[in-house]
């Protein structure tokens, strides 16, 4: 017992017995789950990826999937499925969250307010209840394609969905996609050399217009040198649904819909916490440097503003990509859901949960690594 | 008057915005008013009333008929009042712990009294009442024993997982450090799916636990995880003197951490503690996926009877609204005491 009362002989002793603790536990639920299988007579490995599935899903937009097709390939949709909605839900849900922080911010009492009680009320109710009440208004209160409400032209809701317009694709689309890119990168190149020419003489360069010129000036040439080959494809009602443009499923609406409005207003307390955290006195001092207004902004405040609000801006994005797995609740085939169907046909319970904690624990850890690298970047260096 | 040329038409764009706003919210207030209260069909015993009024008006006797069973589920019609008795004692047990004049060790007895009073009257068996298996359990009254056990139990655990995370013996801090990482990494119905088909094969044969406290295990350990992260946040706002100075007192860790550190790392953390715990309660409904009878999966299931398919706006607006109270209530709390606790530390800060 002498040994026990050094601290350091102590701490290996607590951390051997927590350790053996662990590992015994560890091996006990092992070894019973390997009794439990055989008797159970349930295969285990993931040789059951290349069997056929044999289940239809009911939407697969990027590659082609049949009930012929194997366990692996499901997945693999049902893995498109969830980033199709986790990228597609992040991008609106920044837009739409950056506007609501403002909103709270506006010096119209009426504008505040309203932001205000949106988001009290989307914050303190359930997701999963919010998902069934958009899937509800969707299905049950909108009409059928026939009489679909058309709010703009070309845009079409009803019980089926939502049916947009979508651009019929053409050769000169994929290089317009290129001369975008090499704008990009001849943007960065000129913003480059501005700050480089701006440190060593002093001269200012509007290098962020020039750069947007290029960066837009170069896709529009190419567009025009192919002739504007532009063709819209305006949904047509042919039967009982929408055919043509973009239709978006009552599923993938819902859970879009869902989880945009829901994680806005997380995003907007994020946005409006970063606003205020800049100090009254740095706007008051970029005025008396004489900075003009949108300088201010860009040089001074949203540096700083960002700053702040990366972090839980980071959280939130991962929490959209794991809340997208309440899709199984309404039906859109997402990886949690296509999972469990398998696991309920083969029975393979611990493969199946696996390959879910697999796949979110790979996008959740990429997401918070790029985000940190982001971080890093632009946090304050100390001087 | 001022007040309203100085907040609604400062300037031209906000002159205009207010004037569309208004006229938007005129426009959809108007008939929204019209459906829930003027034209709603409050008490009909059979839905032939309301599907006359579909589209015009709300049909609350929906909740009307169906509100014994979205509150407590299938539990024994005529002993209903225990689940009464549940909830109402659980809500006196929040009010109390709520109050800071009641922040005294006599409440941790009371909680302990408390939920052993909730077990009897839900379980029975004793004192004559008639036992209620728990797979009768359900609707709000499960709600709020899912949320209040889930949180009872995962805050001790998360008090410590938070300790070890900060230890300084590296094993202990790596078991912590990949429990909470793995745990926040992946999504809550994973680890309920995990806990409804995986659990029971872990088991040693003979050995089973049943559906509910399957659920109630993983919201246990899903919860202790995000709580050990707001305890560890606590933990680091205690200014370094305070260690030092319990050590040159030459106490002990335990003693250190006891009466020293944890008092005030809990005490800074109490608002996004409370934070955490909205954001759990919310989290019970996801029980539904794997089929409990929970507060939403109750109201669920009414609608899905054919005779009031097609109220589900009304339904779900209903258990909007139920949330909403709890959690509404639970965030203004935090928000004041964090106002309290930021006075209290500004005063103590001018002594």
């Amino acid at each position: 017992m002498k040994i026990l009362r050094s601290g350091r002989s102590r701490a290996l002793f607590f951390q051997a017995v927590a350790l053996a603790v662990v590992l015994a536990a560890l091996a006990f639920i092992v070894h019973n789950t390997m009794l439990n299988l055989e008797k159970s007579n349930i295969a285990s490995g993931f040789d059951f990826l290349g069997r056929e599935a044999g289940f239809e899903i009911g939407e697969s937009p990027f590659i082609a999937y049949g009930a012929a097709d194997s366990y692996g390939r499901a997945l693999i949709v049902g893995l498109l499925n969830t980033i199709r909605v986790a990228v597609v839900g992040i991008v609106l849900a920044t837009i739409l969250g950056t506007l609501v922080g403002l909103a709270r911010l506006s010096t119209n009492w009426l504008i505040a307010r309203i932001a205000g009680a949106y988001v009290e009320v989307i914050r303190n109710v359930p997701l999963l209840v919010q998902l069934f009440f958009w899937y509800v208004v969707i299905t049950e209160s909108l009409p059928g394609p026939r009489d679909a409400v058309n709010p703009l032209a070309g845009v079409f809701l009803s019980n089926r969905g939502i049916a947009l317009p979508g651009v019929e694709s053409h050769a000169a689309h994929l290089w317009m996609l290129i001369a975008f890119v090499a704008g990009v990168v001849i943007a960065g190149l000129v913003a480059r050399w501005t700050r480089a020419r701006q440190a060593r003489t002093g001269q200012p360069f509007a290098s962020f217009w020039v750069g947007c010129g290029i960066a837009l000036g170069l896709p529009l040439a190419v567009f025009l040198a192919a002739g504007a080959p532009v063709k819209l494809d305006v949904p047509q009602l042919s039967g009982f649904n929408f055919a043509g443009g973009v239709v978006l499923t009552p599923e993938y609406a819902t859970l879009l819909i869902g989880l945009v409005a829901y994680t806005a207003a997380f995003i907007g307390e994020i946005v409006r916490a970063g606003i205020v955290a800049v100090q009254r006195g740095q706007v008051e001092a970029a005025n008396a440097l004489g900075l003009p207004r949108r300088l201010t902004l860009r040089l001074v405040v949203l540096p700083q503003a960002l700053r702040v609000i990366i972090p839980p801006l980071t959280s939130q994005y991962l929490n959209i990509t794991k809340n997208s797995s309440l899709a199984v609740a309404i039906g859109y085939p997402d990886i949690v859901s296509i999972a469990n169907t398998s696991i309920n046909q083969n029975g393979q319970a611990i493969e199946g949960i696996a390959i879910i904690m697999a796949v979110y624990l790979t996008v959740s850890l990429s997401i918070s690594a790029f985000m940190n690298w982001y971080n890093k970047r632009i946090a304050l260096v100390e001087r | 008057m001022s007040w309203v040329r100085e907040k609604l038409f400062s300037s031209w764009p906000n002159a205009i915005a207010t004037v569309v706003i208004v006229w938007l919210a005129w426009k959809l207030a108007v008939p929204f008013f019209d459906w829930a209260f003027v034209q709603a069909i409050w008490v009909a015993p059979d839905p032939q009333a309301c599907r006359e009024a579909k589209g015009t008006g709300a049909c609350w006797a929906l909740v009307h008929e169906k509100h014994r069973f979205m509150l407590f589920g299938t539990y024994p019609f005529e002993l209903q009042w225990r689940p009464v008795l549940v909830i109402l004692i659980l809500l006196a047990l929040y009010v109390v712990s709520a109050l800071r004049a009641c922040w005294r060790p006599w409440l941790a007895a009371a909680w302990i009294v408390g939920l052993a009073a909730i077990g009897i009257l839900m379980w029975g068996g004793v004192l004559g009442l008639r036992y209620v298996e728990n797979e009768r359990w359900g609707g709000l009254a499960l709600t709020l024993l899912l949320a209040t056990f889930g949180i009872a139990f995962a805050f001790p655990l998360s008090i410590l997982l938070a300790l070890g995370r900060r230890s300084e013996m590296p094993v202990l801090r790596l078991l912590c450090v990949v429990y909470i990482e793995l745990i926040r990494g992946v999504p809550l119905i994973s680890l309920l799916f995990m806990a409804s088909v995986m659990l029971p094969l872990f088991l040693p044969e003979g050995m089973s636990i049943d559906k509910l406290l399957r659920a109630q295990i993983a919201m246990v350990l899903f919860a202790a995880a995000y709580l050990a992260e707001v305890v560890r946040g606590g933990l680091q706002a205690v200014p370094r003197g305070q260690f030092e100075a319990a050590q040159a007192l030459g106490l002990s860790y335990w003693r250190m951490t006891l009466l020293v550190v944890l008092p005030q790392a809990l005490r800074i953390s109490i608002p996004p503690l409370v934070n955490t715990f909205i954001g759990f309660f919310k989290d019970t409904s996801l029980v539904l996926i794997i089929g409990l009878f929970d507060l939403l999966t109750t109201v669920k299931i009414s609608i899905g009877e054919p005779k009031w398919v097609g109220f589900g706006i009304e339904a779900y607006i209903f258990v909007s609204m139920v949330y909403f109270m709890f959690c509404f209530a639970m965030s203004r709390y935090s928000q004041n005491l964090e106002l309290e606790l930021a006075g209290g530390a500004a005063k103590g800060g001018a002594r």
